[in-house]
């Protein structure tokens, strides 16, 4: 279930320390998510393919990666231009379009897409120990950590739990449909995955403690911090500079 | 349950990240280290129960079950929710960085509502258990889609069809998440009692 297909590679982007990349992705969709224009969001959209060129990334994969959002704004391009109240463009028995529903929508594809290739290009590109590294640099709480690397550990083992118990299900006769009793068995199935989840943590929390746990965690991740990280930030920090200027006196680039 | 991103505006946002971060900084002072491995892997369990999918009719919904989270972790739900929410984004692209804020508070501000609201009435009686575990599992759900509403709507006041739209499509949602929790909050407390925390 879980990939980290993008996380191991050789590129640029795979090189720079987690820390960059963090601050980079947290200052590019910030910018992209307020950016209020539709001209300068499709240079946001450039800039971020840009970004997964960097990182070498497969166009297919990226493109499978990001295909829940697609239907997630289906159901926007469905649902807005008829809902969203403003000049209607077009009449259709009780259907109402309105030009304002239909723009908002052009905004919001691109600005949600861009900001997932940010977060694809530098996040889904490190594993998540370095993720955690990048973080702790970062001076994020050491328990937040804590608990990202651990769920992130046992969500696969949970998985399996999960697993066996469907199939334990499927093995008595049990078919999922629409009645109490399925949903009877469902409440079941977790609530027993959250039983088995409470004793594994008791049994991996003694484990650690015999193994000497001290509550900290130790990176065996090395980034050197050399001369790249500097000028990938100065980069990012020049091109967000020049689109927030764009963006501020686009009467004059866009004549509106 | 989640906002897209480049939907809301800039306020929303910022005031999503500013709760999500102090409810954070909240629940993480609750836990202690001998609590924490408890937490992380209850964290992975919603995770994975969040992928379980089930039937309405013709159609599928996954669970969302921050309900049962809530009940059982009380403030440490907002981390817990924190946590699941971040992994989710690096694995499956649901959200990104911006909304991840906003979608917190969505999903962790009715779990810590329903723990205080609900507990109380846990262990009484196995019809009282049922139905206090019900309403944990529907007004969760009302609840973040009322959040989830008010986000769109404090966006764009032309937004409040489209919040309306939202609210009523998960109605049968909120009755579905709710008999599962209540089916689940009275298995636990048959099967495992210890993992519901004493009241609060």
């Amino acid at each position: 279930m879980i990939e980290e297909k993008f996380a191991f590679g050789n590129s640029f982007i795979h090189r720079l320390d987690p820390k960059a990349r963090i601050i980079a992705v947290i200052i590019l969709s910030f910018a992209a998510a307020l950016c209020d224009n539709l001209n300068i969001a499709i240079l946001y959209f450039i800039v971020s393919i840009v970004f997964i060129g960097l990182a070498k990334l497969n166009v297919k994969d990226v493109f499978k990666r990001i295909k829940p959002v697609f239907w997630f704004l289906l159901m926007l391009w469905i649902l807005l231009p008829i809902t969203f109240e403003g000049e209607i463009i077009y009449k259709f028995y009780w259907l109402e379009i309105s030009t304002e529903g239909i723009i908002m929508c052009c905004k919001i594809t691109i600005k949600s897409i861009t900001i997932l290739l940010f977060f694809t290009s530098l996040v889904a590109t490190m594993n998540i120990a370095s993720l955690g590294n990048g973080l702790h640099k970062l001076y994020v709480s050491d328990k937040m950590i804590f608990l990202l690397l651990m769920s992130y550990r046992y969500i696969a083992v949970i998985e399996d739990e999960y697993k066996r118990l469907l199939r334990a299900a499927k093995f008595r006769g049990f078919k999922p449909k629409t009645n109490v009793h399925s949903y009877k068995t469902f409440a079941y199935l977790a609530g027993m995955l959250f039983v088995r989840a409470s004793l594994r943590a008791q049994r991996v929390h003694q484990a650690m403690l015999c193994r000497g746990f001290n509550k900290k965690f130790y990176t065996l991740d090395v980034y050197e911090s050399d001369r790249s990280n500097f000028i990938f930030l100065i980069g990012v920090f020049i091109t967000l500079a020049t689109l927030v200027v764009l963006e501020l006196y686009q009467g004059l680039f866009f004549g509106n | 349950m989640h906002i897209s991103e480049g939907v809301l505006s800039g306020q929303v946002l910022s005031a999503g990240a500013v709760i999500a971060v102090t409810g954070t900084a909240m629940g993480l002072k609750k836990i202690d280290y001998d609590q924490i491995v408890h937490v992380a892997i209850l964290a992975s369990a919603f995770f994975v129960a969040s992928l379980i999918h089930i039937n309405i009719g013709p159609a599928g919904v996954h669970l969302i079950l921050n309900g049962i989270l809530g009940l059982l972790l009380g403030f440490a739900a907002i981390p817990a929710i924190l946590t699941a929410l971040l992994l989710q984004s690096i694995f499956f692209q649901y959200g990104g960085l911006t909304a991840l804020g906003v979608n917190v508070v969505i999903m962790a501000a009715p779990a810590v509502l329903v723990h205080y609201l609900f507990l109380p009435f846990l262990g009484r009686s196995s019809k009282l258990t049922f139905w206090a575990g019900f309403f944990a599992g529907l007004f969760s759900i009302l609840f973040s889609c009322l959040l989830l509403g008010f986000a769109l709507w404090f966006t764009d006041k032309h937004f409040f069809e489209t919040s309306l739209a939202i609210i009523i499509t998960y109605i049968p949602i909120m009755i579905i998440e709710g008999i599962i929790t209540g089916f689940c909050v009275s298995f636990l407390l048959k099967v495992y009692p210890e993992i519901i925390p004493k009241k609060p």
